[in-house]
């Protein structure tokens, strides 16, 4: 596929689709995570005793990875069919480039829109926990598992974009060849499903079927496994993400959203558009 | 070498929920338009038109035929470089101005710096819109979108533009200017295949024209031929008539115009001479005799009725149903 994908015509479409999201006030997300952050952390230094920074760590890496979801989910299922409903892609299709590269170029312009979110998302749950930080009495910091202004925040928050990369990905796979509704449906089912795809491997403990058995084990291979990518808990409670674990994460991501891209190519460049 | 060749294309789209059928919406279409041509392809709507266009642009694959631009095949992105493409009642990103619209198109070409500027102020000018290139699109009206098309449309200063109803959403000013447009273009030895079912338009502009109707190519060649080929009758003027001549057999119609003056309307088959030996044979004398040719609207309304009426034109019929 390299071959047929020239990397300044991906970028252009990128940049357009980042300018799209910009435009069309997708970065304001941040600002109301800014604001709900800083709520929530004025509100629970009011209520808990010592747990204040593990709630502000935990609902700040929650509310990234939540934002992330919606942005990926509804706005990945509607960039390429918007384009179709809109006839916009008419005139764009003539222009020198293949349909794989519509594809890419759209799917990298989301994925850098979400790059932007998280890091500033970040960046804001960062200072708010070292103000935090900084205002708490130095026995109670003591006590802390982890101190506020932790490098593992930088992990977890990584692994979450990896996870919305592969996200935005089924997005993009499904819009290809159905209708926005159906999209998200899809998108939606196979998230959640994603949450919980690594129980399907225990079922053959307790499955005595051997075709409902191979049927499972199936599923556990072609479902995507998200559960990996949520590394909230660990980083919360001061637990080692090791590098390696973090490489393996983000390999399995990227071969599956190249085999989802893969296949949103294949449809697309199959599509007719009436 | 053409410009433009099609062989054989058709298209089928499938129609019905439960039972899906095929439904041909273009019969074979083979059609050569060469290099430096204004090609009109006309035809009333739903005849086949944007979806030749959408062909050739593959926007859409054809069931059957091949094609070619420029000598290659569709989807070359070399070819691709080369051409530009106005689609049927555009429509663009509208949270762009027209300026970054036609930027990005460029940059799509490989414009880069002063080059894509000069090149996006000098078409948004051209086409009339150089005030309001920092306007958004979404604050466009439907003429100024069209105008922002035809400027995507040249971008690259393509060889061969294929512009789908380039006058729809115009008002006559704006008809007037594209119409200049097109004729720029052939002075410069550009290549233009537009539809339209404007008739006007294709008796300014074109140098060769196709009829499309029901999906099947009913007529093409210049205008002078296809127009000058079909005369349908003999217009004679006699003077110094006793009574006027009887209609009917050669005589189609006979209208008095003043006392012994008689505007004759005859059968193309007639011979001329004969008719006009036999008008004067009674004393009278001939004043004119001029052949009746067709406008291009009469061929292009019996074309269409032929398509409608004609069981072997079943574009509208659903495959297996038509001969």
């Amino acid at each position: 596929m390299s071959a047929m994908v020239s990397v300044p015509t991906v970028a252009r479409i990128a940049a357009n689709v980042f300018k799209e999201s910009v435009r069309d006030k997708v970065l304001y997300s941040i600002v109301l995570f800014a604001v709900i952050v800083i709520a929530a952390s004025l509100l629970l230094g009011q209520l808990t005793a010592g747990q204040e920074v593990k709630i502000i760590k935990d609902l700040g890496l929650a509310a990234i990875s939540l934002f992330g979801h919606f942005i990926a989910i509804f706005i990945g299922i509607g960039l390429v069919s918007k384009e179709v409903e809109r006839r916009s892609i008419y005139a764009l299709l003539a222009k020198p480039m293949s349909r794989a590269e519509l594809v890419l170029g759209k799917y990298c312009g989301l994925v850098s829109t979400l790059t932007v979110n998280v890091v500033v998302m970040t960046a804001a749950l960062v200072v708010v926990l070292a103000i935090y930080g900084a205002t708490v009495e130095p026995q109670i910091r003591n006590t802390w598992e982890a101190p506020a202004v932790d490098p593992a925040l930088a992990t977890a928050a990584f692994l979450t974009l990896v996870e919305l990369s592969v996200v935005t990905a089924i997005a993009i796979c499904f819009s290809t060849f159905t209708s926005p509704v159906l999209a998200a449906a899809f998108t939606v089912g196979l998230v959640i499903a994603g949450q919980f795809s690594a129980d399907l491997k225990n079922f053959e403990h307790i499955v005595d079927n051997h075709a409902a058995t191979w049927l499972l084990n199936a599923l556990y291979y072609v479902l995507p496994n998200l559960a990996p990518f949520d590394v909230k808990a660990q980083v919360v409670h001061a637990q080692p993400v090791t590098p390696t674990y973090v490489l393996l994460t983000t390999g399995y991501g990227a071969l599956y959203v190249s085999a989802l891209l893969a296949l949103a190519t294949l449809f697309f460049s199959r599509r007719d558009f009436k | 070498m053409a410009a433009i060749e099609t062989t054989g294309l058709a298209k089928d789209y499938r129609v019905g929920f439960w039972r899906p059928r095929p439904y041909r919406a273009l019969h074979g279409l083979t059609l050569t338009v060469e290099s430096g041509e204004v090609f009109g392809f006309l035809g009333p709507n739903g005849a086949g038109k944007t979806t030749t266009l959408k062909l050739l642009m593959q926007l859409i694959y054809p069931t059957a035929g091949t094609a070619s631009i420029l000598g290659r095949p569709l989807g070359d992105l070399e070819m691709k470089r080369r051409i530009g493409y106005l689609p049927e009642n555009p429509y663009f990103y509208d949270y762009l101005t027209a300026e970054e619209l036609l930027g990005y198109f460029a940059g799509l070409f490989g414009y880069k710096g002063a080059d894509r500027k000069v090149r996006v102020d000098r078409l948004l000018d051209e086409v009339g819109l150089g005030a309001e290139r920092r306007m958004q699109l979404r604050k466009f009206s439907k003429g100024m979108v069209q105008r922002v098309g035809l400027a995507q449309a040249l971008i690259n200063d393509p060889e061969v533009i294929f512009l789908d109803e380039p006058m729809s959403g115009l008002d006559p000013l704006g008809r007037k200017d594209v119409r200049g447009l097109i004729l720029r273009l052939r002075d410069q030895g550009r290549t233009v295949f537009f539809s339209s079912h404007i008739l006007s338009d294709a008796e300014t502009l074109c140098s060769r024209i196709a009829i499309v109707a029901k999906g099947n190519l009913m007529a093409s060649g210049t205008l002078s031929d296809l127009v000058t080929a079909q005369r349908n009758g003999w217009d004679i003027v006699i003077d110094g008539l006793a009574q006027a001549p009887a209609a009917g057999g050669a005589l189609r119609k006979v209208t008095s115009l003043a006392p012994g003056r008689f505007v004759i309307d005859a059968q193309p088959t007639a011979d001329p001479l004969d008719l006009v030996r036999a008008l004067t044979a009674g004393g009278g004398r001939l004043v004119s005799i001029n052949p009746v040719h067709d406008t291009l609207e009469d061929l292009f309304v019996r074309q269409v009725d032929q398509a409608a009426g004609t069981d072997r034109f079943g574009g509208a019929e659903p495959m297996g149903k038509s001969a």
